[in-house]
């Protein structure tokens, strides 16, 4: 086999990728430098680093960090602890389990904009919603989630979405675990806990980093819940990165501050992609 | 998985949690279930309605008031023709990386990674301004290309870890036997890859009819899919639930009903061969 042919069945994909990533780059670069709002056209010319100064003193820009950090980090914790427990509570066979794993994936399939409303409408409203309901049937005061805990609001819908990929991906990891070292453990008098702190998790070590490394790549960039559900608010209380350039970008339409935040960004996934690719080459590179 | 469970206390405990926590997570999509059969005021009415007499009237409202069928066919021809273009580009990418392995083959697969870790948001205007200059603007083709480019990264990361499995003697074997490329392509690769082309389809299928972002910004009453349509209906005051009910159930149906039965196939491949 020569060695063209092997270049040859990569480039087309290389190369379309290659483009995707450089392009918009390069543009971004020059947009970032000029002033370059869409509603005032008249105004052009190279400004240097103003916009960046821009984007990074705008009190908006430091809460935007912290909340793409606390919705990533929220959402890959409860995935993974609450996807193990459930992985391991429907390990064994019990009477429905087939259906049990339909209905637990489902949520995956929901695209966002519906979970979206769902939560925003039928779960949190604080007068009809069923989370309402719950909250007055135990005498309590309704809670209005999404203006008192926006970002706690989108991190459950975020979760709901994502911890049936965890499930299933443990429960996958699990189904493979050698029955007969279970069996033995058991005879020699292992405990259950024993058993998990020596065995389960141990084999789920694996799983655990693909779950971060999907999610994380999906969840830097969570933008639709937030779009359909707080618009960001109330204040910037549930602005995360992606959704701050997107309010520069296309609300106040100024293109040159917009793309500012997206070098900023970049920046942040290139950190999250060095952190990962130490971890993820670790566990995969077997 | 043939283990038969004979009843124990511990195993009724076991059923009624997981059945608990299942009914738990399930519970607001079945609830969307239930509301889109309701009338409005049978929708917020406090207590909320288990049960009444269902009504259809919803869904003839939704198709009238915003052609759902002109949606769904675009959320159709986008995935599926996105989907069909990424596996024809990602393939022949994952066969050369996992058979003809170069010592830059990890930074590669590693680099197309990052190029997904990157927000959608921060190529936003350099990808509008594009789209609009070359009247892409709208329109199916555009978001197919962008569906598509944005799958293939985790396109090729899937398939690259189905062939990793399959023991290169195989083809070797196939090749001293005197076949020729596209024997060895045809009879050899394809059935062994088959499972990991369909797992990759699969789960390709499931994000673009489920992405969001690029269809709420380059795509609008023409090109719209289903999930921009939904988002349309977030307007703040939020008294037409059973509606919305609606027509979230006929956006999410397809695509969920399609799900549970390639569950088994999708989740093989999302394990990234980390899992056998």
């Amino acid at each position: 086999m020569n060695r063209f042919l092997p270049r040859a069945l990569m480039a087309p994909a290389v190369v379309t990728l290659f483009l995707w990533m450089i392009v918009p780059l390069v543009m971004t670069l020059y947009f970032s430098v000029i002033r370059y709002n869409l509603m005032q056209p008249e105004a052009t010319g190279f400004i240097g680093l103003e916009n960046f100064e821009y984007f990074i003193t705008d009190p908006s820009f430091s809460t935007s960090v912290v909340n793409t950090l606390l919705l990533l980090g929220s959402v890959i914790l409860i995935t993974v602890l609450m996807g193990t427990g459930i992985a391991l509570l429907i390990d064994d066979p019990f009477p429905g389990r087939g259906l049990v794993r339909i209905l637990l994936i489902s949520p995956f399939f929901v695209m966002p904009t519906v979970n979206a409303l769902l939560w925003k409408h039928m779960m949190m409203n604080p007068i009809y919603g069923v989370l309402a309901q719950v909250w007055m049937f135990f005498g309590a005061q309704p809670v209005d989630w999404l203006t008192d805990f926006p970002l706690l609001s989108v991190i459950i819908m975020v979760s709901w979405q994502w911890l049936p990929f965890a499930t299933l991906i443990f429960i996958t990891s699990l189904q493979s675990m050698d029955r007969d070292q279970l069996e033995a453990s058991r005879m020699d008098g292992a405990t259950y806990l024993q058993q998990l702190r020596y065995l389960y998790l141990p084999h789920l070590g694996r799983s655990v980093a693909v779950v971060v490394m999907i999610e994380m790549i999906f969840l830097l960039s969570v933008f639709a819940e937030i779009y359909t559900t707080t618009g960001g608010g109330p204040g910037d209380a549930s602005t995360n990165m992606a959704f701050l350039i997107f309010k520069q970008a296309l609300l106040n339409f100024d293109a040159g501050v917009a793309s500012a935040g997206a070098l900023f960004a970049v920046v942040l996934a290139n950190i999250a992609a060095a952190f990962l690719i130490r971890m993820v080459g670790k566990n995969l590179d077997k | 998985m043939s283990r038969a469970p004979t009843f124990t206390p511990a195993l009724a405990v076991r059923t009624v949690a997981a059945w608990l926590v299942t009914l738990i997570l399930f519970f607001p999509l079945g609830w969307l279930v239930l509301t889109a059969f309701k009338t409005e005021l049978q929708a917020i009415s406090v207590p909320p309605l288990l049960f009444f007499e269902p009504t259809l009237e919803n869904f003839r409202e939704v198709q009238e008031r915003s052609d759902y069928l002109l949606y769904a066919r675009n959320s159709f021809v986008t995935s599926v023709a996105s989907t069909l273009l990424g596996l024809a580009l990602a393939a022949p990418a994952a066969y050369s990386m996992a058979f003809f392995k170069g010592p830059h083959t990890k930074d590669v697969l590693m680099w197309m990674l990052s190029t997904k870790m990157m927000p959608a948001v921060g190529a936003l205007m350099p990808i509008y301004v594009l789209a609009q200059k070359s009247a892409l603007l709208d329109t199916q083709l555009g978001l197919v290309i962008v569906f598509t480019l944005s799958n293939l990264p985790i396109m090729v990361w899937m398939l690259y870890s189905g062939y990793k499995d399959i023991p290169p003697e195989i083809l070797e074997a196939a090749r001293m036997d005197g076949a020729t490329l596209w024997q060895e392509f045809r009879q050899v690769l394809l059935p062994l890859s088959l499972g990991g082309l369909a797992s990759t389809g699969l789960l390709c299928l499931v994000l673009s009819w489920n992405e969001a972002f690029w269809s709420l910004t380059l795509s609008a009453a023409k090109a719209g899919t289903l999930a921009a349509l939904i988002a349309s209906y977030s307007s703040p005051e939020g008294l037409f639930w059973a509606k919305l009910s609606a027509a979230s159930l006929m956006a999410i149906a397809p695509i969920v009903v399609f799900g549970w039965f390639s569950q088994k196939q999708l989740v093989q491949g999302l394990t990234f061969g980390a899992v056998k």
